[in-house]
């Protein structure tokens, strides 16, 4: 330490160990609470946002688009007529998935397009039976689209992949049905029934999903739904999906069908999410204030108790910025010594806060409590603490400078 | 800030020269006029003692003479330099170049040791590596009886180590001017001696101009200028 006011400083921080003690702590915990808040909240957002991501894609594109006009014999009588457009009418379904397709694949933002083939079907097993939906899909196509590969949790994708007639069953449908890989179940639908293969065994989390969705060879689902052309709907993945909201528009603009973003489908949840950061960020705001105000108190008291120190440096030729800067200076030993272990306190908090057993499965599946590992976490935490120290040292800060060291002296020689 | 006027190619033989000081204390009914044009002046060399009941305005004088205060009328040169009129930061640059200051209460930093106490005007000033800052804090310490002391921290020193200290410190940057408000009035007789005879030999031997403000008429006494004060006025 070199600075004649840094030493002053620290030595005047660290003779007051009860005042140094209270202002790291506010900081330690400013800085550890707000990096485990957004550690906890983020991460059951983010888990979520990865399990919906890895069904059903950024993106959906269903049902065509078609204007409804309305014409009229215009006045004045003779041929002329004028055409109004009344609203928009949806046409169920995809009519050529291929050109779509093609189209949606310009889009620079996609990583991956999907044709899927949807219905309702009736599974048979030896044990039960059990209403689905079945999902005809082109397998390679939907692995781009999708987290299906890593979502097998019984049997293989590769026999899925060899075995025409085999099928991917989601796991709550596999354990009511009291089926295992290579088990057969009979699929009926319209009338027709087909008896398939148990290929393997998926776990999305999302229990709607793993209850009623069965996915099969497209030509097969076709055969089954009695459906030779079109698709149900095109899933999308993107390489950014928070810019789905954009892309949705335009892709709904240029290809004039219903376009779908994930931000859209999932928005009742989301609005929870947000709802529960607001929350939380209620309650870091809240501490953050109160910490502010306790960081406040003390460098005030400091300085109050300093005051004859401050009319002897003046007196020394210690100008009124030194003394600003020996206050400042003190804050930004806290912050530095705070930030630190605040940074330290939240990891290790973060940490035991991720080993917590929390067994969930609905709209996720995990079996602890979700963290999120994010340097943006840390350094806003930073941000926060150099604003809270130093809007808290500041005015005290100042204070000490407008000490007149006359004045001083002559209270404290009466 | 407002740069001091160059200063004289030749020293004045006045450290300290003041003309008219005015000040007033207080505020609205409470204020009062406490000093009412004091004019004082001190030569290098010599020890001056302002005396007088308290309430007089020596203290007040004082302050002003140091640059610690500001005089609502009236001048002060310091080394022949006109300050009365500059900036805070002005005024403190003479302070920590030209002054040393010894109060009647030591004013030590007490988080700080002997040697760390006398070594801060001079890394306040920069003028010395701090080796030779080391050197001279040893140097004043040694010549105040304090050499075996100056790692002690303010807390662990006696009322009168500590107005030794004060006195080293005060020195620390050759001021020439040393001022000292009451720098015996706390002491013991045995202590109040041994502080005085420190101040004046140390500063005859630099050639310092000692102002010091007492009751004590025995030091008074053996100043080689007393000026009585009374009711704002030298008399």
């Amino acid at each position: 330490m070199t600075s004649p006011n840094l030493r002053i400083a620290y030595r005047f921080l660290t003779a007051k160990k009860r005042a140094m003690v209270m202002s790291l702590s506010c900081t330690v915990l400013g800085v550890g609470l707000f990096i485990v808040t957004q550690a906890t909240t983020s991460g059951f957002e983010r888990f979520f946002t990865k399990t919906i991501l890895g069904i059903n894609g950024a993106i959906r594109i269903e049902d065509k688009i078609q204007d409804t006009m309305r014409s009229m014999a215009a006045a004045g009588g003779g041929d002329s007529h004028f055409a109004r457009r009344d609203g928009v009418k949806y046409i169920e379904g995809i009519e050529e998935p291929q050109a779509l397709m093609a189209a949606v694949r310009e889009f620079a933002n996609v990583r991956g397009v999907s044709a899927v083939v949807r219905g309702n079907v009736q599974l048979q097993s030896a044990f039960k039976a059990e209403d689905a939906q079945v999902f005809g899909i082109r397998l390679e196509d939907h692995l781009r689209v999708s987290d299906l590969a890593e979502q097998v949790t019984n049997g293989s994708l590769e026999d899925f992949r060899n075995s025409p007639s085999g099928a991917l069953v989601g796991r709550v449908l596999a354990d009511r049905l009291q089926l295992a890989v290579g088990d057969s179940l009979l699929i009926s639908a319209r009338g027709a029934s087909r008896r398939v293969q148990v290929a393997a065994i998926y776990e999305t989390g999302y229990r709607e999903v793993d209850k009623t969705n069965v996915y099969l060879h497209q030509p097969e689902a076709r055969s089954l739904l009695k459906r030779p052309s079109g698709a149900t709907f095109l899933q999308i993945s993107l390489h950014d999906p928070t810019r789905a909201p954009q892309d949705a528009a335009r892709l709904e603009q240029v290809l004039r069908h219903s376009v779908k973003a994930w931000q859209e489908r999932e928005k009742t949840w989301l609005a929870v999410f947000r709802a529960l950061r607001i929350s939380t960020m209620i309650t870091v705001s809240v501490f953050t204030l109160i910490a502010s105000l306790a960081m406040f108190n003390t460098l005030a008291m400091i300085v109050l108790e300093k005051t004859k120190d401050i009319a002897i440096l003046r007196s020394m030729g210690y100008e009124r910025r030194d003394v600003t800067r020996i206050f400042l200076a003190q804050a930004g030993i806290v912050l530095a010594v705070g930030a630190v272990a605040g940074a330290l306190l939240g990891a290790a908090v973060t940490w035991l806060v991720s080993q917590v057993p929390l067994p969930i499965n609905g709209i996720f599946k995990t079996d602890r409590f979700i963290v999120t590992w994010d340097a943006a976490h840390y350094a806003g935490a930073v941000l926060t603490a150099v604003v809270m120290v130093m809007v808290a040292s500041l005015i005290p800060a100042r204070r000490a400078a407008r000490l007149e060291p006359g004045d001083i002296v002559r209270g404290t020689a009466q | 800030m407002s740069p001091p006027p160059p200063a004289p190619d030749v020293a004045p033989a006045w450290a300290l020269r003041s003309r008219g000081l005015h000040r007033h204390l207080g505020q609205d009914e409470g204020r009062v006029h406490v000093l009412k044009g004091v004019s004082f002046e001190a030569e290098r060399g010599q020890v001056y003692a302002i005396v007088g009941p308290s309430g007089c305005g020596k203290s007040t004088l004082l302050y002003l003479l140091g640059l610690l205060d500001r005089p609502d009328d009236g001048e002060i040169e310091i080394n022949g330099r006109r300050m009365s009129n500059h900036d805070d930061a002005a005024r403190t640059a003479a302070r920590g170049e030209h002054i040393g200051f010894v109060f009647q209460f030591h004013f030590l930093m007490l988080e700080f040791s002997a040697l760390e106490n006398v070594m801060m005007p001079m890394r306040k000033l920069g003028r010395l590596p701090p080796a030779a800052m080391r050197e001279r804090a040893h140097a004043l310490l040694d010549s105040v009886g304090l050499g075996a002391k100056t790692h002690r921290l303010g807390t662990q020193l006696s009322g009168g180590e500590q107005q030794r200290v004060a006195i080293a410190r005060a020195l620390a940057n050759q001021p020439a001017i040393l001022l000292a408000d009451e720098p015996t009035g706390n002491l013991d007789v045995r202590n109040s001696n041994l502080v005085f005879d420190l101040l004046t030999r140390l500063a005859k031997d630099n050639g310092q101009a000692v102002v010091l403000v007492t009751h004590n008429p025995e030091i008074a006494q053996r100043c080689d200028v007393t000026r009585p004060m009374r009711d704002g006025l030298f008399v």
